[in-house]
């Protein structure tokens, strides 16, 4: 028994699901910045089962492209991350709340 | 020797590898962009000493105005009808009218940000190198949008505006606010751009290609008879964009970020960033996916009503003036989707103009504000506006233009804009749409007269509190008010030559022949 | 043995995931997800993406999830236990709404799975033509998207300049890694 390519999008939606969630759920933002990497990783495994299924590279390619966009991101956003703690070293529970919707 | 490489590894040397021809003459705009911006850095690098700020401002503004020329350069080659648009770099990207005027557009407004940081940037101490960089590079992204003829394309031009622009969000480090500003933005871009790329992904997969030309062509060939992932990758298409451009209910992160972000930035938002946001919408939906009308169409016009209600509701209860400008272009960003809903030539005609016209508002309101801010950029509360008039007749009649212009009063450029989007609205029969349209223009326009009142009508105390000081208007922000005042007068009176530009810049439907 | 192996890596992957989501430990979560980034390269290789297996592993688990584990070391890991974002308004309504719009669709798709509408195959890209599935990607990388690859260039000379602006500053704070903190960049690309 082989496996059928909707299990790998269906495997793809649910940790895309599970990412989104933990990302609106969860206020520590470096648990956030992890929550997007597994959403970009679902994005990868889709696009890596497509690209089988219509037995084309490009899919392949674009993961590459994920990849260097997830790397750029991580270190923006932890250097905003740091670079607020830094400014206020003593402070540890501290909320990000300055701005109110 | 590399050829012995490959037959060492077994590679047949022959096998055809075609380089993709590289049209320089499609990427000038984009290069000059770029260029410029690692010139700025290496320079600055490299010169021992700090150099002004004015020298930065000098470099962007001639960088960007070059870009703009190049670009408007072309405009006659490919709106000819005889050699039409084309395709550059093995079809990745697309030069027709539409992406002419984008990028043109973007450049310009790079010149604008740029005139406006000058005074802002010697007022807070930042570094002026740093920001003229991201500022060029994060434009350079929305040119990538707007050329893309690739999802990807578009995908990673979206990526190179956004990331700049989240550390632009955070530029001044020493305020709480811009930090928090920068934070938010990333947060919300990145789970924006993740919803983004998962689309991609599904329309990759229904269609066989990220290529719009292609995908286009597949979908005018053979509609899927089961269309689950074709939709399901527009709707994500759609959340994912809507983020980026804030329509409600996406809008929620742009009082806040809007707000903390330093002005000349907040200015680059919601003029720059709006332009490649739609123009990626108008390329993707309206144009690539325009087979499937019937599907997006209803999505478009929920949303376009959800924004023009909300967005000015939220705008009248604000008292703080910058937050205020927020809520109001999340409110145009709802009349720029009632161009895109019509999903007709003529909406994309109006949408492209009202972008034009807003954006200069938008930049010369946030300009204003920006002047009118203290040190450290508090102090913009509507008390701070009160009795303007009196101490700067002139920042308060440039700033009550503005504001009249957004409320859509006639002979300024927003009239014209809303009489455009709206009158697509209606030659597609979405009727309620364009009455709505224009009971909340009418709801949106106490949000400014409130401003303008305060400006006019209100006493004098705080400048009696803080003693002599008046608002300062250094020469460049000057000239740059002075730029975005003409172009809003010009464009409500004699409108006709941005509109038929618009009309002409449709986009381009090319596939690559593999 | 397919089934086999896409059930413990599916298994794998989600526990990761799960782990991310609901760990109060940051570097709990880290490793969590280290666990993920693994089942996932497992999958790609099961779908001859084999190259894309092994920069899964190079750059996610070796750079990124490394600078992740930097940062909660250079912040001490209580506060990077303890710092918190204030929600937007109706973040947490929004995660219910989307928890279960994915969930339905997720039935749908399970409901249908068997009949997804492809595109059109490709005719031209091939995963393994001449030279095997390594010089493939090269080839399309270095055609069809040397646009694109060009562009994430200007990506990364864009994260440089940021992560200087955001460590360079405030000269009264404790400005000790300045320059190191950001230098996994380099590992990243």
């Amino acid at each position: 028994m082989s496996v059928d390519y909707s299990w790998y999008l269906f495997l793809g939606a649910a940790l895309f699901t599970i990412g989104a969630y933990g990302l609106l759920i969860r206020r520590n933002p470096l648990v956030m910045f992890m929550c997007i990497e597994l959403m970009l990783n679902a994005v990868n495994l889709t696009f890596v089962t497509f690209s089988r299924m219509l037995n084309d590279i490009g899919g392949q390619v674009v993961v590459f492209f994920v990849l260097v966009v997830a790397a750029a991101e991580v270190v923006v956003g932890l250097g905003i991350l740091v670079s607020i703690l830094r400014r206020r070293p003593s402070a540890t529970v501290d909320d990000i709340s300055a701005l109110k919707g | 020797m590399i050829a012995g490489m490959f037959a060492q590894l077994g590679v047949p040397t022959d096998a055809p590898f075609a380089v993709p021809e590289v049209a320089w003459s499609a990427l000038t705009p984009l290069l000059i962009l770029i260029v410029g911006a690692l010139a700025l850095l290496v320079v600055t690098a490299l010169v021992p000493r700090t150099l002004p700020v004015g020298f930065f401002t000098v470099t962007t503004v001639a960088v960007a105005a070059g870009a703009a020329v190049a670009s408007l350069g072309s405009w006659d080659r490919v709106t000819d009808p005889d050699r039409g648009p084309y395709m550059a770099v093995a079809g990745a990207i697309t030069l027709d009218g539409f992406s002419v005027l984008v990028t043109a557009l973007l450049a310009i407004t790079v010149v604008l940000v740029a005139l406006l940081a000058d005074g802002y940037l010697r007022r807070e101490g930042l570094g002026a190198a740093e920001f003229s960089v991201l500022v060029l590079l994060s434009a350079s992204g929305g040119v990538m949008m707007a050329l893309a003829n690739d999802l990807i394309v578009m995908f990673l031009g979206l990526e190179v505006l956004s990331i700049a622009l989240y550390v632009l969000a955070g530029f001044q480090g020493d305020r709480r606010e811009s930090q928090e500003s920068a934070m938010k933005y990333f947060l919300l871009g990145a789970f924006a751009s993740a919803f983004l790329l998962y689309g991609i992904a599904l329309v990759y997969g229904a269609t066989g290609s990220t290529n719009l030309g292609e995908i286009a062509g597949f979908l005018a060939r053979d509609v899927p008879s089961e269309q689950g992932l074709l939709l399901g990758g527009m709707a994500m298409l759609i959340v994912g964009f809507g983020f980026k451009i804030g329509v409600v209910p996406f809008q929620s992160w742009v009082p806040d970020v809007y707000q903390g972000a330093p002005t000349p930035v907040t200015a680059f938002m919601a003029s720059g960033v709006k332009v490649a946001g739609f123009a990626a919408l108008l390329r993707v939906i309206v144009s690539a996916l325009s087979v499937q009308a019937q599907d997006w169409r209803p999505v478009m016009w929920v949303l376009a009503m959800l924004t023009l209600v909300v967005g000015p509701a939220m705008a009248i209860v604000q008292t703080d003036v910058k937050r205020m400008l927020a809520y109001s272009s999340i409110s145009h960003a709802g009349f720029i989707l009632i161009g895109v809903q019509a999903a007709s030539d003529r909406g994309t005609a109006g949408a492209l103009f009202y972008l034009f016209a807003y954006s200069f508002m938008a930049l010369g309101a946030f300009g204003v504000v920006s002047l009118v801010a203290r040190q450290g950029d508090v102090g913009v509360d509507l008390d701070r506006f009160r009795g303007l008039s009196k101490r700067r007749p002139g920042l308060a009649l440039v700033f009550a233009v503005f504001l009249l212009g957004q409320t859509g009063v006639p002979l300024t450029s927003g009239f014209m804009a809303k009489f455009s989007v709206i009158g697509a609205a209606v030659a597609s029969e979405s009727y309620a749409l364009a009455m709505v349209a224009m009971l909340t223009s009418v709801v949106g326009a106490f949000a400014y007269l409130r401003v303008i009142v305060a400006m006019y009508l209100g006493d004098d105390e705080e400048m009696a509190e803080e003693g002599t000081r008046r608002v300062q208007i250094p020469a460049a922000a000057g000239l740059a008010l002075g730029l975005a005042l003409a172009v809003t007068v010009t464009l409500g009176v004699l409108p006709s030559t941005v509109l038929d530009a618009a009309r002409d810049a449709v986009p381009a439907r090319l596939s690559p022949s593999r | 043995m397919d089934v086999f192996v896409f059930a413990v890596a599916a298994a794998v992957i989600l526990i990761g995931a799960m782990g991310v989501v609901f760990s109060r430990n940051p570097v709990h979560a880290a490793l969590m997800l280290v666990m993920t980034l693994f089942g996932i390269a497992v999958l790609f290789v099961q779908q001859q993406a084999h190259f894309l297996a092994a920069v899964q592993v190079v750059v996610y688990a070796g750079a990124i999830v490394v600078l992740f584990l930097f940062v909660i070391m250079l912040l001490g890991v209580d506060v990077a236990e303890n710092v918190t974002v204030e929600p937007l308004v109706g973040q947490r309504t929004a995660a219910w709404v989307i928890t279960a719009g994915s969930v339905g669709l997720l039935t749908a798709l399970a409901i249908r799975a068997a009949q997804v509408s492809l595109g059109m195959p490709s005719g031209t890209r091939p995963l393994d033509g001449e030279g095997g599935n390594l010089v493939q990607l090269a080839r399309v990388l270095f055609s069809d998207y040397l646009f694109a690859f060009e562009a994430t260039s200007v990506l990364l000379v864009i994260a440089v300049v940021g992560a200087v602006v955001l460590a360079n500053r405030s000269p009264g704070s404790t400005a000790d890694a300045g320059e190191q903190e950001h230098s996994p960049t380099g590992a990243g690309r």
